[in-house]
């Protein structure tokens, strides 16, 4: 087995404030390696994006180690709302990362265009974000997260906005892009069907303070969408048995 | 995305009632004034009131005749102009500067916060006879005091705006990599941008505020100046003269505001 992406080790939290200090998080271990898409779903609440903030560097663990191969910059960060600001054009805001690290050059911005283009977006580049659909501008959130090049992508609850339809639509859409530019990604959703049709393993998380409770290895057929594993016949299964966890 | 145009009968119809309601408000507001003018005129000469009193538009238009030709009146709007530009581009200018330095720090914000609720209430022309002593009776006070006036409710109103930008969008600059500045430059700011050009409209009119009440105190030029010697010596055409003018400068640069607004809006 390579070695893992990222690793957390017996990672706890503690919150501090006016009223006392909260344990968010306790003795949370769970690795993942390169090319996975893992999964994390729990009762609300719980302490899921305080993971994806821990593995972010934007809290520090109270302890425990969690160690990144790469380092913070290898990582991308998608959040629940697109954020896209409303002054830039759509190509200006999927450069924003990169003229925050300075590393916007004829080359990088080719490559910015490049992929707006391959992602269907290329006839938008010049349109504010106003005029885009809610499914459109999370993608092109997504894209401003992968012109950074990250090998990591958490995803916090990253559909949760959009309306079902379009959040079946933009999830395949999202999973082809990951897939085909082989990245590693940590989903934190409170959608169980989301997580299953999506990931290759699931973790359910405890009620606060937050660990591990199970993990289940996701064995649907990779070759197909993740809406069509929705109507594979061992889905309900695999629902049933995270449900069951879930409220264990 | 622009719309495909459909001009069927009824969609001509609606235009035509937009156009004719934009004409009569239009031709109103130009009637409305016409009207008042003549009154004005027409009362002097008819002497339903004392036109020593309130004067009139022909003896206003004299005045100012008179005083542009000997040249006197470009001196006193040059001085007035000049108080002011200056007033709203340092209060203005100082007020932005202050209200991001508060915006960086915030437990200083935090700290200034009461005294700026004091300063905001307070009625700054209350501290005129304490500038003329601090800085001298002269243009110096005036401009300082269009600055005090402009100042305050800009790093109010500013502090406000980037104050409201976000937490989120910041979290969002932070998973990118971006340090403070940036986030400052690349969000705060320009999400401030229509917060500031509110405060630009709003400091405008201070800045007129600080000018002709400091004037009033202790000039010895300027439309304020005019205003108070036209009063003193019961000269009313001067007085009225004055405050025409001082409308039409007041308005220009209002206008010229607005044309900046109307160009950040575009871009």
């Amino acid at each position: 087995m390579p070695a893992p992406l990222l690793s957390l080790q017996d990672v706890s939290l503690i919150y501090h404030d006016r009223e006392g200090e909260t344990p968010a998080i306790q003795n949370l271990s769970f690795s993942v390696y390169p090319g996975e898409f893992v999964a994390i779903v729990g009762p609300s609440g719980c302490g899921k994006t305080t993971v994806l903030s821990l593995i972010m560097g934007l809290l520090q663990p109270t302890s425990g180690t969690l160690t990144l191969q790469n380092g913070r910059a290898d990582i991308g960060y998608m959040l629940q709302s697109d954020h896209l600001l409303e002054w830039r054009t759509v190509e200006k805001n999927v450069l924003l990362g990169l003229e925050v690290r300075r590393a916007l050059n004829p080359q990088t911005r080719a490559k910015a265009r490049e992929i707006l283009q391959t992602y269907g977006l290329g006839d938008f580049m010049r349109h504010r974000p106003a005029q885009l659909s809610g499914g459109m501008r999370q993608k092109a959130a997504l894209l401003r997260t992968l012109v950074l090049e990250p090998n990591l992508l958490l995803l916090d609850e990253p559909f949760s906005a959009l309306d079902y339809q379009t959040r079946l639509g933009i999830a395949d859409e999202v999973y082809d892009i990951i897939k085909r530019e082989g990245k590693t990604a940590v989903l934190v959703t409170h959608d169980i069907a989301e997580a299953l049709s999506l990931s290759d393993r699931v973790l359910i998380f405890s009620g606060r303070p937050a660990s591990v409770k199970t993990e289940i290895r996701i064995a649907l057929d990779k070759t197909k969408s993740p809406l069509q594993r929705r109507s594979e016949p061992e889905f309900q299964a695999y629902f049933q048995r995270v449900w069951g966890d879930l409220n264990q | 995305m622009k719309q495909k145009i459909i001009h069927s009968e009824a969609h001509k119809k609606f235009l035509q009632k937009i156009r004719r309601h934009t004409a009569l408000v239009q031709i109103s507001r130009i009637l409305f004034l016409i009207i008042l003018v003549a009154l004005w005129e027409t009362g002097a000469r008819l002497q339903w009131f004392d036109p020593f009193i309130l004067s009139s538009p022909s003896r206003v238009l004299a005045t100012i005749t008179r005083l542009a030709r000997d040249g006197s009146l470009f001196t006193h709007i040059g001085v007035t102009l000049w108080e002011t530009v200056l007033g709203f581009l340092l209060g203005t200018g100082l007020g932005i500067l202050i209200a991001a330095i508060l915006w960086w720090l915030p437990t200083l914000n935090e700290i200034a916060d009461p005294y700026l609720v004091v300063l905001n209430a307070l009625p700054k022309i209350a501290l005129g006879p304490i500038l003329i002593v601090w800085v001298g009776a002269g243009m110096k006070s005036i401009i300082v005091m269009a600055v005090l006036v402009s100042l305050v409710v800009t790093t109010v109103t500013m502090l406000g705006g980037f104050l409201s930008s976000t937490a989120d969008k910041q979290l969002l600059m932070r998973t990118l990599g971006a340090n403070k500045w940036q986030i400052f430059r690349k969000v705060v700011l320009p999400a401030g941008v229509p917060t500031m050009i509110s405060a630009l409209k709003i400091s405008v009119g201070m800045s007129w505020v600080g000018v002709i009440v400091g004037e009033y105190l202790v000039s010895r030029a300027g439309l304020g100046y005019l205003i108070v010697y036209g009063g003193q010596v019961f000269k009313l055409d001067l007085v009225m003269a004055s405050v025409v003018i001082l409308c039409a400068l007041a308005a220009g640069m209002y206008a010229l505001v607005a044309l900046i607004e109307r160009k950040t809006c575009k871009a």
